[in-house]
């Protein structure tokens, strides 16, 4: 098993589940296949006929409302019938489950599943183990992946900043845990990003993480200096208090994002977050609402991203 | 190879010959990527039109996309003017089996119900397989199957049109 | 019943022997080396030329899944591959279900054993019972059963006080304890080493201190207690350190190491591999470069399978939500023989690793080859290749990171006791 699984002999796409090892090239087709669909969606009619007749199934072994919906909406902008199963809910039994469920679904002709699970590399384990024909996105797995959040972060960064290469950008908080910081990593230094930092105390930076081609910074106002773009991270519920972290009052003291940190960096610096986001604890409701936050057009941007991920995979 | 072809820029001026006496103040134009867009904006040019041109990306609506994929390079379509009840003169530079047009006729409906949409070309090259016919021909011309006559555009702007042997080509 | 071995080229360490001779066996042990005795002139014979005549292997740790736990194997697969992988004898870790902690228990399975391939094998009674490490188990009466050894394989010991107390209620009977070092709460359910691959893959972590900090607490235990201890299957650079300065301190502790653990580092992981989820995790290339030079220089004694096989839906799971552990006996050979290669060992430094020393930890008398010793014999061509494929295993676990690769030596016969329990077909 290995990411190869992602490319064909080409070099195509088949299935994405991770940014690492993608090459620039492919990045690039993603992002301007997605500028192309923000067109369709002011359009009188947002839906495009690419992919009628096709059955995309959503699976989602962890609970998220907003991935699902932007899936949804990017699917159904693109003509394709969706499915979703909420596998969580629905009280699927550890072990047998995983790969019953994705061999059931494929005997009802599915052509591509959307994963969401809250282990890492169940993305890859699905894609290792379904028909040739049938295309897997990874939604989030576990710590791991989520390469359509970092996609459509890095068409918001370039929307904002056009070139990648004279970039400076600071993902701050729960870099441990967040499937998101690492996809965002690979894909920062893919597209060429010189400066990638992360700033966070050190109960949620996982070791080694200089390896992944990061400057690790303990103090915000520090890590901030001068960045292009910040992305705050969101902070689980459950990591709020305990062994990670004293208290959300503390964490907001010092890695919350306030006017007054942000002032630290460039003037014209973007401030983005993956949602949903805990106003007072990662962010001041002051920066998510203000002129630098590009927050909610991260969102618009999202259903472009995944329409363009879905149309390029279904055609390979 | 050796077939003679005639001059693009010539087959230009008879296009734009024809479509003088029918302009009018809200006549929109509709180029499709790539050819069509240089057809469309020479003849926007010359006839002066008053609505901005509009440009057409059919990758999304193509009939092959189960066979082939998604083109590498899509551009974004963009009608920047008020497509319901608009009358479009949509333009490309060779119509052949018709499926090309049909992708357009579908996309600009999305975008609205148009009162008229005809069809200006430089180059018919019959071989239809879809029940459609342009308005407005440059040159009517008849060619083995596997040529594919493709418009060209220099530096300076002018078209000229060329033969490509479709075996040639595809590797 | 005679036997005659001729023309191989017997090897074996205890005996500082290794040369091309003949061995002769009759009433299933070893009557003559070299010299050929009249009486064998008309018995069946097999010709060993280009093969080594070694002392059948002695693994540390095999779990054969019986009792309790045979829809991932059973006695017979086990030990059919035990046999196919060259191995006389073998221990087996406690943790079935039930646990062995009963002597009835380690009764039916010596009982199982016998009435099988004949295979010598050896249980580790549990340390607690069921082993919950909480209640001491009757350990001399277990010994007596065939106990050999007490351990908690890989559960556990939360409270220290009993640890300390079941290391000196074994020290009373001179037993031996077993001990997989390992602080539960600082490997925190994780699943991976701690360090860059954990990192990238996002899988839980278990850092090094998990080891270092249960081994420390061994250590120290040992040092107040006296009791001897063998600590199976390290698995960091650190470890090694801190097992060396012990036994530079005449502590009476010794160690193994896994096959899985002396070739294999956390970059094999590659991409979520599951055949690598193993316990303790396969650690940076440093901590294996440690392992296989602190094999060496005698600070890790011996090499075990550290068998586990797993049935393979339990390893058809997101990497977090499968099974640790890897099929081993059948490699355990090959894999000496891989790590004394690469080390530039003799074939006799190598071999030691897996017979004459493990039966010295054991307290067996095994793993040798001389006059009057039970006829336990391993036969193979140190020179040929063999595929790992899921056909090749005669074990039922099919797991392994070694999967596809190609590995030197081929078991051609085993004997036990005189008696040949596989000879290889072709």
């Amino acid at each position: 098993m290995n990411h190869q699984l992602q490319l064909n002999k080409n070099g195509e796409l088949l299935h994405l589940l991770t940014i690492e090892g993608l090459p620039a090239s492919i990045l690039t087709l993603i992002l301007d296949t997605a500028e192309s669909f923000t067109g369709v969606t002011e359009r009188e009619i947002k839906k495009i006929p690419l992919l009628r007749g096709k059955s995309i199934f959503n699976l989602f072994f962890e609970p998220s409302t907003r991935t699902r919906t932007t899936f949804e909406i990017a699917a159904k902008r693109l003509s394709a019938d969706v499915l979703n199963l909420n596998i969580a809910v629905s009280a699927q039994s550890k072990g047998e489950a995983l790969l019953d469920t994705v061999n059931n679904l494929s005997a009802m002709h599915a052509d591509m599943f959307v994963v969401r699970h809250s282990q890492s590399g169940a993305a890859h384990m699905i894609a290792s183990h379904v028909k040739p024909d049938i295309h897997v996105i990874n939604a989030g797995d576990g710590r791991h992946a989520h390469p359509t959040q970092a996609l459509l972060d890095m068409f918001t960064i370039r929307r904002y900043k056009q070139d990648f290469h004279n970039l400076r950008v600071a993902i701050v908080g729960d870099i441990l845990h967040s499937r998101v910081a690492r996809s965002q990593i690979h894909a920062l230094s893919t597209l060429g990003v010189p400066e990638i930092r992360v700033v966070a105390p050190k109960t949620l930076l996982p070791n080694k993480v200089e390896r992944l081609g990061v400057h690790v910074y303990h103090d915000m106002e520090k890590g901030l200096r001068d960045v292009d773009v910040v992305i705050m991270l969101r902070l689980q519920n459950e990591r709020m208090q305990g062994a990670n972290l004293p208290s959300n009052e503390e964490y907001f003291k010092y890695y919350g994002l306030t006017p007054e940190k942000l002032a630290k960096a460039k003037p014209d610096a973007i401030v983005m977050h993956p949602g949903p986001m805990n106003r007072g604890i990662e962010i001041d409701s002051v920066v998510a609402d203000g002129g630098q936050s590009v927050i909610l057009p991260q969102v618009t941007f999202g259903i472009a991203v995944r329409m363009a991920v879905m149309s390029i995979l279904a055609g390979n | 190879m050796s077939q003679r072809l005639p001059d693009a820029e010539f087959l230009l001026t008879e296009l734009i010959k024809q479509l003088t006496p029918i302009t009018h103040e809200s006549m929109a134009m509709v180029g499709i990527h790539t050819g069509g867009v240089w057809v469309a904006q020479r003849i926007h040019q010359a006839l002066n039109l008053k609505l901005p041109l509009g440009v057409l990306d059919i990758s999304f609506y193509r009939d092959d996309y189960s066979k082939i994929g998604l083109h590498p390079q899509v551009k974004p379509s963009a009608l920047p003017f008020e497509v319901e009840n608009s009358h479009i003169i949509l333009v490309d530079d060779v119509l052949y089996t018709g499926r090309t047009i049909r992708a357009a006729v579908n996309e600009i409906f999305d975008y609205g119900r148009p009162a008229s949409i005809h069809l200006a070309v430089l180059v018919d090259r019959g071989q239809r397989e879809l029940p459609i016919a342009a308005q407005y021909v440059g040159a009517v011309l008849s060619l083995p199957t596997n040529n594919m006559l493709e418009l060209k555009q220099q530096s300076d702007g002018r078209l000229s049109l060329g033969l490509l042997d479709v075996k040639l080509a595809a590797e | 019943m005679k036997l005659l071995i001729k023309n191989g080229r017997l090897i074996d360490p205890q005996n500082k022997l290794d040369a091309v001779k003949d061995l002769c066996i009759a009433e299933g042990k070893i009557v003559a080396i070299g010299s050929i005795p009249t009486e064998f002139t008309d018995c069946p014979v097999i010709d060993a030329k280009d093969w080594v005549v070694c002392p059948g292997l002695i693994d540390l740790s095999a779990r054969l899944r019986e009792p309790g736990l045979e829809y991932k194997a059973t006695l017979e697969s086990e030990l059919d591959a035990a046999a196919a992988g060259g191995i006389t004898s073998l221990a087996c870790p406690p943790d079935t279900d039930p646990p062995l902690d009963e002597p009835g228990l380690v009764e039916m399975l010596k009982h199982r054993t016998k009435s099988l391939n004949h295979i010598h094998v050896y249980p580790i009674g549990a340390l607690t019972q069921k082993l919950k490490g909480e209640k001491l188990t009757e350990m001399a009466e277990l010994r007596d059963a065939g106990c050999v050894a007490f351990s908690h394989a890989d559960e556990p010991i939360t409270n220290l006080h009993i640890l300390r107390q079941a290391m000196y209620y074994a020290s009373t009977f001179n037993f031996s304890v077993w001990l997989r070092p390992q602080e539960i709460n600082l490997a925190n359910r994780g699943v991976a080493h701690d360090g860059e691959v954990a990192t990238r893959l996002g899988l839980s972590p278990i850092p090094v201190c998990a080891e270092t900090i249960a081994l420390s607490n061994i250590i120290l235990l040992v040092r107040e207690i006296g009791v001897r201890v063998h600590v199976c299957r390290i698995s960091s650079a650190e470890s090694v350190a801190m097992i060396r300065t012990a036994k530079q301190q005449k502590l009476p502790i010794t160690c193994d190491v896994s096959i899985n653990h002396l070739h294999l580092s956390e970059m094999d992981i590659g991409f979520f591999n599951t055949n690598c989820h193993l316990i303790p995790p396969l650690r940076n290339l440093q901590d294996r470069d440690s392992l296989r030079a602190g094999l060496i220089d005698g600070t890790i004694d011996a090499i075990c399978s550290d068998h586990a096989p797993i049935d393979d839906d339990a390893k058809l799971l997101p990497f977090g939500e499968s099974e640790a552990g890897a099929s081993g006996l059948e490699l355990l050979l090959s894999l000496t023989l891989k790590w004394a290669d690469s080390m530039n060992l003799s074939l006799i430094d190598g071999l030691k690793v897996i017979t004459q020393i493990p039966a010295s930890i054991l307290a067996i008398d095994a793993g040798h080859l001389s006059l009057g010793a039970a006829a336990d014999i391993c036969i193979f061509d140190p020179e040929a290749y063999w595929k790992v494929t899921p056909s090749t295993l005669k074990s039922q676990g099919k797991n392994t990171p070694f999967m596809g690769m190609e590995l030197p030596g081929s078991v051609k016969y085993t004997l036990v006791g005189g008696n040949i329990i596989y000879q290889r077909s072709n």
